[in-house]
């Protein structure tokens, strides 16, 4: 009785694992293909972009809050950079610059109409999202934008020749953003800030820089996100970053932050939910099932993935109550009883 | 040398345009515990509350060591030396002791942008040790008992170096035994040289801790001067502004032998075993037992908050196959919980809002029909008036704004516009004063008399003892032993709440 209490937490305990794993060993078998490296850097190539994204939004989950303007903010920052160089022959890093730039205004609009005046994170990004991607047609004249060739070399371009520059970048923010989560004083406090933003404040926390900070990070993430995502795909396309806030707000939740606030990871957690998600929509391809089921697919099985880790969470809540009467006792009442 | 450490000038305050606080002037005595009593809503944790930088002052001044003190927000009084220990506690739980104390200001790694956990250990392995804390720096908080938490709480004041520690009812979730813990802690700060504010409304500890007592009534202070020129009598008739009699309202109720709620051998394995007993319509049955004897936890299983594997339930004579707290509410039962500021209100709406809550089916045709507001309204402002709570704006007012006492009332309200069959209370007079203590009884004693079967959970024997006719006592989640009115007996009582430490 004891040991299956036991197994069962460690089960609900490790579910991202698990479920990453079966994910992971269902499509292997139903497509070989799947087990090989090639299948495994195509994934993370791919993962890396909404990764980077999820990493942005998992600071600004772990407050409690959400910023639904990623999307958005990707498309107007990529198509801002690609006219930059394409019609203004920009070079690459300023180009690169200015579009972390977008980012962090975005970033600093966000946070200017949550802390200062205090609009809940859901309207506000929504806000910004619906009007950023009015400023990027704009500017763009819902054109495609193509990005330099130099652009794109430099996205299939491999460090030491193996390792494709994406995933090392992805690499560098995930490191970054971990170090920066369990290490530094403003990691802790965007922990403490959403366990209880009341008691935070009481404790005398600037809990308006706080939020600042995970939304100007947010805004700089989506950015670069995006910038990773065009150098492998060439262009900026007018539906570009539409609906990339769900995946992201996805590999979040399926990497087991919780969207109260307070609680999550980046590494393992984030990391393994981007990479799940991207794993799913790969493995769809390569068992070639009808290309208009696969979102639905996809949207099933991540919703299902939520499900179990909102079941998971009411176990581990009952799992975790305190008992009042001692193994010993009920042995003894066993015994009594029968 | 001065020897007042923090100097109160003509302070008023008012929230809402109600004064709080009228030309408070007195002074905290250096190196020594104040005791500061009060009803509810006399103005206590307001007065507190300017100290800590939690709310400005409206008008006076205040001066810590004689010089002008003006708090712009907490980090201002802890920087000067004010650690408020607040009666729900401000720690984050999702982080570990060390993280709590340091959140403030955390020592760096040299140069660089990065925690010194190293440091941070070492110094929070101190602080632990002056609170008598035997847990690593590195323990989550939400690990902690409520009474190690306060243990944390305070080392995080240390931490700061606090020469003025506030305690805002610090015991009320604390076991006797966590309880004592804390005084010889807060005497041994005391000795170190440290100025202590200590709330409560536990009197006896009052007069126990404090060498100076200063009471408040309506915002102004209607009594200062040493203990020894106090008693809690004393205390009582300034704090209520008369004499009172009697602790407890008259029993005018009833037991009839009609059953309200039977229980039949409800087990649930490692909570509770074998419960079996029967609360009669217009009966006050008492449930008494220590912390962790699973008089809580019995209680959210009735409520079908939590499920049990055996055993019967019957309300009002019919047997519940299945139970869930709506359900539980439909058939007439009703749940005052422990714990009122996470389980039993809203916080953030307003008190009209919080009390319609439970009844609000009732005054509408169907779910998506429009409520009828007027009737809810009438309804609701006669429960207001009826149980005496102190608002200014019923309806948009929020809860969180209201001292103790009356939000207990308000989460009492909130279930008597459903005229329940069974009441439910736990713990309905925690860190509430005398005089809302005694409006709490006189409301259960009326809906007793009106046939409502009350079960009354409680860690004050004498509480139970004086409005109870039965009492269920409870140990190890069984039920040790019912005795009645006329068994009452303290001793006889607690041996049997003990019986497992006792024997075992």
């Amino acid at each position: 009785m004891n040991t299956n209490r036991r197994t069962l937490q460690l089960v609900l305990q490790n579910t991202p694992y698990i479920l990453f794993v079966v994910v992971f060993l269902i499509f292997g078998l139903l497509s070989p293909r799947f087990f090989t490296v090639q299948a495994a850097e195509t994934i993370l190539k791919q993962a890396s972009y909404i990764g980077i994204v999820a990493v942005g939004m998992t600071f600004v989950i772990l407050t409690g809050g959400i910023d639904l303007s990623v999307g958005s903010n990707m498309y107007v920052s990529a198509a801002v950079a690609g006219l930059l160089m394409q019609n203004l022959k920009a070079p690459v890093w300023l180009g690169l610059l200015v579009c972390l730039g977008v980012g962090v205004i975005f970033g600093l609009v966000n946070a200017f109409l949550i802390t200062k005046l205090k609009i809940v994170p859901f309207i506000a990004t929504l806000g910004t999202m619906v009007a950023g991607k009015g400023v990027g047609l704009l500017f763009s004249q819902s054109i495609q934008i193509p990005f330099p060739d130099s652009v794109l070399q430099l996205g299939s371009t491999r460090l030491f020749g193996i390792v494709p520059l994406p995933i090392v970048i992805f690499g560098l923010v995930v490191l970054a953003a971990h170090l920066v989560l369990t290490m530094t004083p403003i990691g802790r406090r965007i922990y403490a800030v959403g366990n209880d933003a009341d008691a935070a404040q009481k404790a005398g926390l600037q809990v308006d820089r706080v939020l600042a900070t995970v939304y100007i990070a947010s805004g700089l993430l989506a950015a670069l996100g995006g910038f990773v995502s065009v150098a492998q795909q060439g262009v900026v396309h007018p539906g570009f970053g539409e609906g990339y806030e769900f995946n992201a707000i996805a590999a979040v939740v399926l990497g087991g932050t919780s969207l109260f606030g307070g609680l999550g990871t980046v590494f393992p957690g984030t990391v393994l939910g981007a990479v799940l998600i991207q794993m799913i929509q790969t493995g769809l391809i390569f068992t070639k099932v009808d290309i208009y089921m696969q979102p639905l697919i996809t949207a099933a099985i991540i919703l299902f993935a939520i499900l179990l880790d909102a079941f998971r969470n009411t176990q581990l809540q009952k799992l975790r109550r305190r008992n009042i009467r001692t193994d010993k006792d009920i042995a003894a009442g066993a015994v009594s009883s029968a | 040398m001065n020897d007042s450490i923090l100097t109160f000038e003509n302070i008023d305050k008012s929230f809402f345009g109600v004064p709080v606080l009228k030309d408070i002037s007195f002074q905290l005595p250096r190196g020594q515990v104040l005791g500061l009593v009060g009803e509810n809503g006399a103005g206590k944790s307001t007065l507190m509350n300017l100290v800590g930088g939690v709310v400005p002052l409206d008008s006076g001044r205040m001066l810590l060591d004689g010089n002008p003190y003006t708090p712009r927000g907490p980090s201002d009084a802890s920087a000067a030396g004010v650690a408020f220990i607040h009666q729900e506690l401000n720690l984050f739980t999702n982080l570990s002791i060390a993280e709590n104390i340091f959140i403030n200001g955390f020592p760096r790694f040299h140069w660089l942008p990065m925690l010194n956990r190293t440091a941070m250990r070492t110094q929070t392995r101190q602080f632990l040790d002056a609170v008598d804390l035997p847990v690593s720096p590195d323990t989550l908080v939400e690990k902690l008992s409520p009474g190690e938490r306060q243990l944390a709480e305070i080392a995080k004041a240390l931490s700061f170096n606090a020469r003025l520690i506030i305690f805002d009812e610090p015991t009320t979730s604390l076991t006797a035994r966590e309880t004592e813990r804390l005084f010889a802690l807060i005497e041994r700060l005391r000795s170190d040289g440290a100025s202590i504010v200590y709330i409560s409304h536990i009197l006896t500890d009052v007069m126990r801790l404090a060498d100076e007592i200063v009471v408040l009534r309506d915002g102004e202070v209607v009594g200062h001067g040493r203990k020894e020129e106090f008693s809690v009598g004393r205390m009582i008739s300034l704090m209520v502004g008369r004499d009172i009699q009697q602790l407890y309202p008259p029993r005018t109720a009833q037991a009839t032998d009609r059953p309200a709620l039977e229980v039949r051998g409800v087990s649930q394995p490692g909570i509770v075993d074998k419960i079996d007993f029967t609360l009669y319509k217009g009966e006050t049955l008492g449930v008494f037992g220590l912390m962790g004897s699973g008089r809580t936890e019995l209680a959210r299983i009735l409520f079908g908050m939590d499920g049990c594997e055996e055993g019967e339930i019957a309300i009002d004579g019919v047997v519940q196959s299945k139970l869930s707290p709506r359900h539980c509410i439909d058939t007439g039962l009703a749940f005052v919980t422990e714990n009122r500021r996470e389980e039993g209100l809203l916080m953030d709406i307003s008190i009209s809002n919080n009390i319609g809550l439970v009844a609000l089916p009732h005054y509408a045709s169907s779910t998506f029909t429009p409520l009828h507001e007027q009737r809810l309204n009438g309804q609701i402002d006669e429960v207001v008036g009826s149980l005496k709570i102190k608002v200014s704006d019923v309806r948009r007012q929020a809860v969180k704004t209201l001292s103790g006492g009356n939000q207990q009332k308000a989460v009492i309200g909130k279930w008597l516009l459903r005229n329940p069959q069974v009441l439910i209370v736990d713990e309905p007079t925690r860190g509430v004063d005398v005089g809302a203590k005694y409006e709490i009884y006189t409301i259960l004693a009326q809906l007793a008399a009106e046939g409502t079967g009350v079960l009354f959970i409680s860690s004050e024997l004498d509480e139970l003892m004086g409005v109870c006719d039965r009492i269920l006592v409870m140990g190890n989640g069984e039920v040790q032993a019912i005795f009645s009115r006329s068994e009452f007996d303290k001793e006889r009582i607690l041996r049997a709440a003990f019986r497992e430490q006792v024997t075992s």
